[in-house]
């Protein structure tokens, strides 16, 4: 019963933990964030069980009953976000663990914290609790950030805070609004409400949506407002990067979640705001792959590659239909998944290559080409869709989910023509980092086994994913199906009325 | 189109399917397939294990395409008798992708091929690697090419195919990009990459559009439909894409040009990849889906022009090169050409004649391949105007290039001969239509002519021609003699068709074009074809001498025709591809940059913007702005204090260059706000308000201090102008929307609580019990975020060093000349300050549930005081004397919200559910014990932790006298 808090609880508990017993020693830190993950990874599985039921869960907080107190849900799309959440996270402090974590104060604090931001906010089933939590993930996510110091990283840190904290201001007028004319902040009740709304007051609800529509948009880089993440991304240490790959995802889950839940139905105002999605979606994906094609190093292809990524997704979903929105969300999964391990491979590169890093420029003959270079190889296929790792499955089944006259008209030229785009990039990015080679003596620097062996295993996943793709998909197409059937929702959440 | 559902009909399908074809008397279900298939990956890791055993290295790589073309040669009676052997097993129903495998006649029939060649290949490997560590990568590199050529001519499902169909680009841009140090490496590599996987993307495009109209990506399925497709609107778009695909992979026209770059690879990947396997699977699928496309009237013209381009310019262009490979690889495409032109024809005839070549051209120009292989190992340079002569260092190697090359050329008794031969009396069958029937022909003759010419020139500049030139290794070494075997083979396989083509047209290539046109049962009653045409044809013997004399006048005539060529421009298609993509990258650099430039101001103001045009869309139909709430009266008072506040508000972006003054503006604006929430009965956001607002200007003071004096100047004044527009504009709407909305009437869930508070809550401070009771999990999310904030600071400024601004002794001694940095009177009036401080915000904290007050505020009040001290009498002086650290106070803060909440979990309730109760003492009377305030001591604990942290880490960096290193 209390299952559901715990997501919420760990985190929250281990960070206060790490911050009160600030003297422990950076093995006993390690341990205490470890086992904090594999607690919430092994309550995110359970809750996953449980949410393959079909039904959901609710989860009232100090017992008020909603909308009058706040609530948590468990269906299966959040199952899925704390899964994948919980499972990039040890992925991405084991690698700390390798070193990275020493490079500043209380890492795992911070992580701990960031994760009590993502978790609550997949979980909460009430606008303003959302507002809360992403206030803590950007505030955790901004000190991660800047994990490590250095002017690169303040700066970019500086740029990403402030577009993220006018994104906050924009959040609260849209809540503002929202509560000033549905006077309730719970998304079912809201969603109630919503449809019951005289028409008069319909566009009011239209704008706060759009508002949200930006915010969440910040979060998820689209187009005119992603233009702090590249620099951001490519700053970060390469732990907190691989985690932040989960960040733009996280804004997109709060698009799929408030937009089809609040604002859906028959004639819904979501349809609109699609409308304005699909295009800036699309835009973005052609902006992400102009940005790789010219990135210098392999941090900043990867970052301009989340965009990519981001766009493909955000123009799936707008699409708005079951097969789509399945596809979106399993390409979510791989996609993120992907760029963690860009953000790590990255990583190892800089430290075969001390001297030029993970630019592309030549450097010396690093000490094991062999095993870098069938990382790379690996890692380049499965996100650049080709075949037979995950990559390929998400983007055939996103061809074949999108199946609109606009889709066939745009999405598969420019779906397409990205792939290209990323394959070109890569290419050049492997040729440079792995095959140009200057005569002087080979270095001798290499990355930890342990650093090399998390790689590996991201990657397995990746191959693992295609070969059981056939069930992901399932798990996909139901989870769809319930995102876009509101109805149920609306009808299983216990909404205390008369008021 | 299909419906979007459509995808979930494909399991079905595909079962009932393959349900009937089984019931069918000539299939099979046969596990070999699979075996088949695996066999090149199972064996893959051997020659990497064994890589210090050279021999046993190239052994276990033999073996799997020795089994292979045992199993295959096993299965081959059957199959070619008209039985089709399948495997299936669903991978991805829903994806419609599945592991399944075909083997008929035309897929035999390149599996040989490819297994078969890939003996020679590796054997031939041994020998050119020998002496070199290279060796196992390669034979690891070939086995994974060997199983992916493999799953492309054995996949009965296409998509599937499809994975098999871009692994070949993949490990052909490995193993291109062998030698990657060199940089004619690398540029080859991503040219045929970029090709070739653009190629891999349309005809993933071409396949599931297919795949959507036929409801399967079952081969039988979509041979079955032939009709359906040509008949559908999108098929031109099919077929489009699908010769796309095919094109660049069979180095077609104009996407050819990266066959020719791909010769920086070793030699044995040219003879296996680039001229006898990969290049082949785009012809496969054409064959392949022969039934599909073939008859189209857009199939004969297209592919009839872009096979006779290729041809022509193949043909044409390797007469000219000097590099051997080149030369070769030129020659390769113009075959390919040549092949894709028969096809394009699309009759049976044409079609058995490009099987029979096809099976003919990998017979000669593999061992060509080999040859320029071993003379470039032997002599360190394939450059035909240096290799000449060599017939007298290398007899054997003469005599055995000799057959295959005369093969190419199509001398009598060799097997190039006869499809020679025959695809020039398809020429003439191929159309009646007017002029076409004249130029097909000729052009026909005009490539044959051409590829004597290059034949002729490779073997007798190769062998003869006087002597050779500057050889990098001279003395020539010998060649191993174990080279020649393969070459042996192959020349006697020529001959052999040579003397007897009925023997493979009638027994192999029959059944293939039989499979190749999708007839699953063998008609009995098919015409074989026949060679006596040959005989009967009028004018054939005349052509023949007529190609002849033309190759040799071409040849004859190469002084002339080299010079003409050297005056010709140079171009060089990886350089182009290189500097096009090194501008496009340039571009792409310029185009972000434009956008993405790191200013701050230039993103804030597209986010504006954004917000902008998003909601002012909807906005624009809003009939009525003003809701129907009566308006308050305006007093005089509010009116002032209202114009006061705008003005304050405005003054700060007017002086936001003099910081100092800005921040007082800020801090005076906020007081106002106070004001006004006091105005309108809310005294706890009133004091919340005004205890942020203390402690945020004092933040920032501290924080200006670091920072310059002023802001520097815009250095394009539009651009302050058009930031103001923007921002007065999205003012006003923010503005607008406001009034909207509070002028509109609303149902709350806030009569709720301001109905529950004292029952339900156990407070009469509505305010209070919200924020830690009916809404507390945000409180505990807000506090959460305060902690953050510290810990933030606490880590950004722990190893900060401020350059120019951590004030060094002197300084701090000429400032202690003309201030007191301590005042006296401050250091006097602040110690008895903070119990009086700390009595207060006890007070407030303790009355909290009930009137305005609360853990906030009071933590607030008394973080206040405690800073005084640190202003007063300096951090060390402050810090010796504070009981605990600020991290602890922070964490244990929220460790008792936390478990505040978890208490409740005891009494099975959800967490953070509340409790209170009222008791009786005798001496105090009636209180009342509450959750609610054990939740609000956690906030009061991180509220002061988290301020003082930083206020405490960020007045450390202004001093060298402070205590240690960390603070808090």
């Amino acid at each position: 019963m209390h299952l559901m808090i715990l997501p919420v609880l760990i985190p929250l508990f281990a960070g206060a933990l790490l911050t009160l017993l600030y003297g422990l020693s950076m093995r006993q830190q390690r341990a205490l964030s470890l086992l904090s993950i594999l607690g919430q990874l092994l309550v995110a599985l359970l809750l996953m069980q449980q949410a393959l039921s079909g039904d959901y869960f609710f989860y009232q907080l100090g017992n008020w009953q909603p909308p009058f107190g706040i609530v948590l849900v468990l269906d299966q799309l959040s199952a899925m976000m704390l899964l994948l959440l919980a499972g990039l996270a040890l992925f991405s402090t084991l690698y700390a663990c390798v070193g990275d974590d020493r490079k500043g104060a209380h890492f795992h604090a911070l992580i701990q914290f960031q994760l009590l931001g993502l978790n609550g906010a997949v979980l909460t089933g009430d606008l303003f609790n959302l507002f809360v939590f992403f206030e803590i993930l950007l505030i955790a996510s901004y000190a991660l950030l800047l994990h490590g110091g250095g002017r690169e990283r303040s700066r970019a840190g500086l740029r990403y805070v402030i577009m993220n904290l006018v994104g906050s201001a924009f959040f609260l007028i849209a809540l503002g609004v929202l509560y000033g004319i549905t006077g309730t902040l719970n998304m079912a009740d809201m969603a109630v409400k919503v449809q019951q709304l005289p028409a008069a007051d319909r566009p009011l609800i239209h704008a706060a949506a759009a508002l949200l529509l930006v915010v969440f948009g910040i979060k998820g880089a689209l187009l005119p407002l992603l233009f702090w993440l590249p620099r951001a991304y490519a700053a970060a240490a390469a732990p907190v990067a691989a985690l932040f790959a989960v960040m733009t995802k996280i804004g997109i889950y709060a698009m799929i979640r408030v937009f089809y839940l609040v604002f859906g139905g028959e004639d819904g105002i979501h349809l609109s705001l699609w409308q304005w999605l699909w295009p800036l979606a699309l835009a973005t994906m052609v902006i992400g792959a102009i940005g790789a094609l010219g990135a210098r190093s392999l941090r900043g292809l990867t970052a301009w590659m989340v965009i990519v990524s981001v766009g493909t997704l955000m123009a799936a979903i707008a699409e708005a239909s079951i097969p789509a929105l399945a596809s979106a969300l399993l390409y979510l999964c791989h996609s993120t998944l992907l760029t963690a391990t860009f953000f790590l491979l990255a990583d190892l590169v800089q430290r075969y290559r001390p001297g030029p890093r993970d630019y592309f420029v030549t450097g010396a003959r690093v000490r094991h080409p062999v095993l870098l270079g069938a990382l790379f190889f690996t890692a380049a296929v499965a996100f650049a869709g080709l075949p037979p790792l995950s990559g390929f499955i998400s983007k055939v089944w996103l061809l074949s989910s999108v199946t609109s006259f606009w889709g066939y008209a745009v999405f598969w030229p420019l779906l397409l023509a990205s792939s290209l785009v990323i394959i070109v990039a890569l290419s050049r990015a492997g040729s440079a980092l792995l095959w140009r080679q200057s005569k002087q003596e080979p270095l001798q620097a290499k990355a930890p086994a342990s650093a090399t062996s998390l790689v590996v295993c991201l990657l397995t996943l990746s191959v693992l994913f295609s070969v059981l793709a056939q069930p992901l998909m399932t798990f996909a197409t139901s989870t769809a199906t319930q995102i876009l059937t509101t109805e149920r929702y609306l009808h299983a959440i216990p909404l205390g009325g008369g008021l | 189109m299909a419906p979007p559902g459509q995808m979930a009909v494909f399991p079905s399908r595909n079962r009932l399917l393959i349900g009937s074809w089984l019931t069918s008397v000539r299939t099979r279900f046969d596990m070999t397939l699979l075996l088949i298939l695996l066999l090149p990956i199972l064996f893959l890791p051997a020659p990497l294990v064994l890589r210090h055993a050279p021999r046993a290295a190239v052994v276990s790589a033999l073996l799997a395409p020795a089994i292979i073309f045992y199993l295959l040669l096993q299965l081959l009676p059957a199959v070619l008798a008209g039985q089709v052997l399948l495997f299936h097993y669903d991978w991805i129903p829903a994806l419609g992708l599945a592991v399944s495998l075909r083997l008929d006649a035309l897929a035999a029939l390149f599996a040989l091929l490819i297994s078969g060649i890939g003996i020679s290949v590796i054997f031939y490997a041994h020998h050119y690697f020998a002496g070199k560590p290279d060796a196992p990568r390669f034979f690891a590199m070939i086995l994974g090419f060997m199983m992916a050529m493999l799953g492309i001519v054995l996949s009965e499902n296409l998509l599937f195919m499809l994975v098999f169909w871009e692994m070949t680009s993949l490990i052909s841009f490995l193993l291109i990009g062998f030698y990657g140090q060199k940089q004619i490496s690398r540029r080859g590599a991503r040219l045929s990459l970029f090709i070739t996987g653009g190629g891999g993307l349309a005809l993933l495009a071409a396949i599931l559009l297919m795949g959507s109209i036929v409801g399967s990506f079952q081969l039988s399925d979509i041979l079955a439909e032939r009709a359906l497709l040509q008949q559908h609107s999108v098929f031109p778009w099919i077929l489009g894409l699908f010769l796309v695909g095919v094109f660049t992979k069979s180095a077609q026209f104009p996407f050819h040009l990266w066959l020719p770059h791909a010769m920086s690879a070793p030699t044995p990947v040219s003879a296996y990849l680039h001229s006898a396997t990969m290049v082949k699977a785009g012809i496969f699928l054409m064959m392949r889906l022969y039934p599909v496309f073939s008859g189209a009237e857009v199939w004969f013209y297209w592919v009839v022009a872009i096979g006779f381009m290729t041809l022509l310019v193949g043909s044409f262009v390797a007469i000219f090169m000097h590099d051997m490979k080149g030369l070769l690889a030129y020659s390769t495409i113009s075959h390919l050409g040549l092949i894709t032109l028969l096809l394009g024809y699309g009759s049976e005839a044409a079609l058995t004649v490009a099987v029979f070549h096809l099976i003919n051209h990998a017979l000669f120009k593999a061992p060509l391949f080999m040859m320029a292989g071993s003379i470039d190992k032997a002599a360190g340079t394939r450059d035909l105007r240096q290799i000449n002569g060599l017939a007298w260092h290398y007899p054997w190697l003469a005599v055995l290039s000799f057959i295959p090359t005369a093969a190419m050329a199509g001398l009598p008794y060799l097997n190039g001969y006869f499809s020679k031969k025959l695809f020039i009396v398809e020429s003439f069958q191929s159309t009646d239509s007017g002029w076409l029937a004249v130029l097909i022909p000729a052009l026909a003759i005009l490539g044959a002519a051409f590829s004597v010419g290059y034949a002729i020139r490779l073997f007798h500049n190769t062998f003869f021609n006087g002597k050779p030139r500057d050889i990098p290794n001279w003395p020539l070494p010998a060649i191993s003699g174990w080279v020649y075997l393969p070459l042996a083979c192959f020349a006697a396989l020529c001959l052999w068709i040579g003397f007897w083509p009925e023997v493979l047209l009638h027994q192999l290539v029959q059944p293939v074009v039989q499979a190749a046109q999708g007839n699953v049962a063998l008609t009995t009653d098919f015409s074989p074809y026949d060679l006596a045409i040959l005989q009967q044809h009028p004018w054939l013997t005349t052509i023949s001498m007529l190609t002849f004399a033309g190759g040799l006048a071409v040849y004859s005539a190469r002084k002339a025709l080299f010079a003409w060529h050297a005056a010709l421009p140079t171009v060089d298609a990886k350089d182009i591809f290189e500097s096009r993509m090194q501008w496009l990258i340039a571009r792409s650099q310029q185009g972000v940059h434009l956008v993405e430039n790191g200013s701050l101001q230039r993103y804030v103001i597209y986010l504006v913007l954004t917000a902008l045009v998003f909601t002012s869309w909807p906005l624009w139909q809003l009939q009525q702005w003003r809701g129907e709430l009566a308006l308050m009266p305006v007093d005089a008072m509010s009116a002032g204090a209202l114009i006061l506040l705008m003005v304050m508000a405005i003054s700060v972006a007017v002086l936001h260059r003099q910081r100092l003054i800005a921040l007082l503006f800020t801090g005076a604006t906020g007081l106002l706000i106070t004001v006004g929430f006091a105005r309108f009965s809310a005294p706890d956001l009133a004091l919340t308000q005004f205890s942020v607002e203390v402690m945020a200007i004092f933040i920032m003071m501290l924080a200006l201090s670091f920072l310059p004096q002023s802001s520097p100047q815009e250095k394009v004044r539009y651009r302050a102008k058009r930031d103001a527009v923007v921002a007065t504009v999205a003012g006003i709407g923010v503005a607008v929307l406001s009034f909207a909305v509070m002028t509109r009437p609303q149902q709350s869930i806030s009569d709720y609580f301001l109905a529950n508070s004292v029952p339900g809550g156990g407070g009469s401070n509505v305010v209070n019990v919200i924020l830690v009771d009916f809404r507390g999990f945000d409180t505990l999310g807000e506090i959460a975020v305060l902690a953050i904030a510290a810990l933030a600071v606490f880590a950004l400024t722990r190893n900060l060093r401020l350059k120019g601004h951590s004030p060094s002794a002197e300084h701090i001694d000429a400032w202690h000349g003309y201030a007191q940095p301590y005042p006296l009177i401050l250091r006097t009036l602040a110690r008895p300050l903070l119990p009086m401080a700390l009595l207060v915000s006890a007070y407030i904290f303790l009355r909290g549930h009930n009137l305005p007050g609360g853990g906030f505020i009071a933590g607030l009040i008394t973080a206040a005081a405690l800073s005084l001290q640190y202003v007063a009498c300096g951090i060390r002086w402050a810090q010796v004397r504070m009981l605990t650290q600020f991290r602890p106070l922070i964490g244990a803060g929220l460790l008792i919200a936390g478990l505040t909440g978890l208490g409740s979990l005891l009494f099975d309730h959800p967490f953070l559910t509340s409790w209170f109760s009222y008791f009786e003492l005798p001496v105090i009377g009636k209180f009342e014990l509450a959750t609610a305030l054990l939740f609000d001591l956690g906030v009061y604990a991180t509220v002061v932790g988290s301020t003082m942290l930083i206020l405490a880490n960020m007045g450390r960096l202004m001093t060298i006298h402070g205590p240690g290193k960390e603070i808090g």
